[in-house]
């Protein structure tokens, strides 16, 4: 998982579905090795592209509900929203290169 | 990067590490390229390991591969946690490119970059990867709890990615095309004596059912012929690995499944310099402790041919 801003349930709408940016949720949990292998992945592209891309995570055992509401089976799954809806869904933990590609609608 | 490296090691995981630890110690520098997100191999994805000698009590996947690893660079590789994606291995210095736009030169490569999941190769498998078909039941279990799933295979991993899923599961049904496992005698009767595990004997999955997510599958018993369909919240496939050799094809010699083929009980490949180890070689064993041996082999064969050089 990145060292990027937590979000809970408290404060999802007001950071991620009312955001005036494109923000990625970072779906993870403390005992998924592949989350804690693409964490720092997401802070170099969140540091690159602050401004475009706002990038938050999301503890899928703390904040289960919302991992339900959003269909998580498998993590660490990055959800892009804009406009409070999700447009790019990207499953796995994906070396740099192939998360930039992904991503490049949005950097 | 004008400096030509000695060895550079390509891959982690028990083969890697040992690989590295050996050639540190042999005074040769290496450098390992360990993987951006896959560091560590295979036992990064799994919890217990009670098998690897010298742990009584067993360990946890995460914590040997943290452990070899530091024991790698206590005698001085260098890790460097990115992928290689491409090698040139055919002059006398290799040129290796990462995934972040470098290049290496080396004298010497080690390849153990290990083996990916076997996939059954059905086109919804793939579709609904991430949602409902999973190949690591540590990953993702956590996220079928009080569901009913499918796991299919036969050998060990079936048996250890099933019981783990009776941690979340109410039932979870053992799918294999034959009528008898080809799993350790332990691992088999451990399953067998589960109450939340069931055998599908003599099928194979035909087809994953479902449009945003995995709601059943098409199985075919392999006797009768018999198509049928049965509810499922989620697919586990453990059928077996392939080795990661893709960059390799057409530069190396590979058997025809795909892995590196080498000269007798040595790590030696059919090319000068470079040396393979673990399951990247291995589809006998492809145990923890035997591509560590492996890996301690590749950096004595290493060591030996730029002693000779």
């Amino acid at each position: 998982m990145s060292a990027a801003q937590p979000v809970t349930t408290a404060t999802f709408e007001e950071v991620v579905l009312k955001s005036t940016t494109p923000v990625l949720v970072d779906f993870w949990a403390e005992w998924c090795g592949p989350c804690r292998a693409v964490g720092p992945i997401l802070d170099q592209i969140a540091e690159e592209h602050a401004g475009k891309l706002k990038v938050v995570k999301l503890n899928t055992d703390e904040e289960s509900a919302i991992a339900i509401k959003y269909g998580i089976t498998s993590i660490p799954t990055l959800n892009v929203f804009v406009n409070g809806e999700v447009v790019k869904t990207v499953i796995g933990a994906k070396p740099k290169p192939a998360l930039l590609k992904e991503l490049e609608a949005f950097i | 990067m004008s400096d030509v490296q000695e060895l550079v090691i390509v891959g982690s995981g028990p083969a890697g590490y040992t690989a590295a630890i050996y050639a540190a110690r042999a005074q040769l520098s290496p450098t390992i390229y360990e993987g951006s997100v896959t560091a560590g191999g295979a036992l990064m994805n799994t919890t217990d390991v009670e098998n690897f000698p010298g742990f009584p009590d067993g360990v946890m996947g995460p914590d040997l591969m943290d452990s070899l690893r530091k024991q790698a660079q206590k005698f001085g590789s260098k890790l460097i946690t990115d992928d290689i994606v491409e090698m040139d291995l055919s002059g006398d210095i290799k040129v290796l490119k990462d995934g972040s736009g470098n290049t290496v030169k080396a004298r010497s490569v080690i390849l153990a970059t290990g083996s990916a999941y076997k996939e059954i190769g059905l086109e919804n498998e793939k579709r609904l990867s991430g949602r409902g078909v999973s190949w690591c039941a540590t990953c993702d279990g956590f996220f079928f709890r009080e569901k009913e799933l499918a796991v299919v295979g036969g050998g060990d991993s079936a048996m250890e990615e099933a019981n783990f899923l009776t941690r979340f599961a109410t039932k979870v049904y053992l799918i294999h095309r034959r009528d008898s496992l080809r799993a350790s005698k332990i691992m088999a009767e451990r399953a067998q004596a589960n109450p939340k595990i069931e055998f599908i004997w003599n099928t194979e999955v035909i087809d994953v059912l479902g449009a945003e997510k995995v709601e059943g599958l098409q199985l075919r018993n392999l006797v009768t012929n018999e198509v049928s369909e049965k509810k499922f919240d989620g697919l586990f496939v453990a059928i077996g690995h392939v080795p990661r050799s893709e960059l390799l094809v057409g530069q190396i010699d590979l058997d025809d499944e795909g892995y590196v083929k080498v000269v007798g009980r040595s790590t030696n490949t059919n090319l000068k310099g470079v040396f393979a180890c673990g399951d990247l070689v291995d589809h006998t064993y492809r145990q923890a402790i035997t591509a560590a041996g492996s890996g301690c082999s590749a950096a004595l064969d290493a060591e030996r041919f730029l002693a000779g050089h």
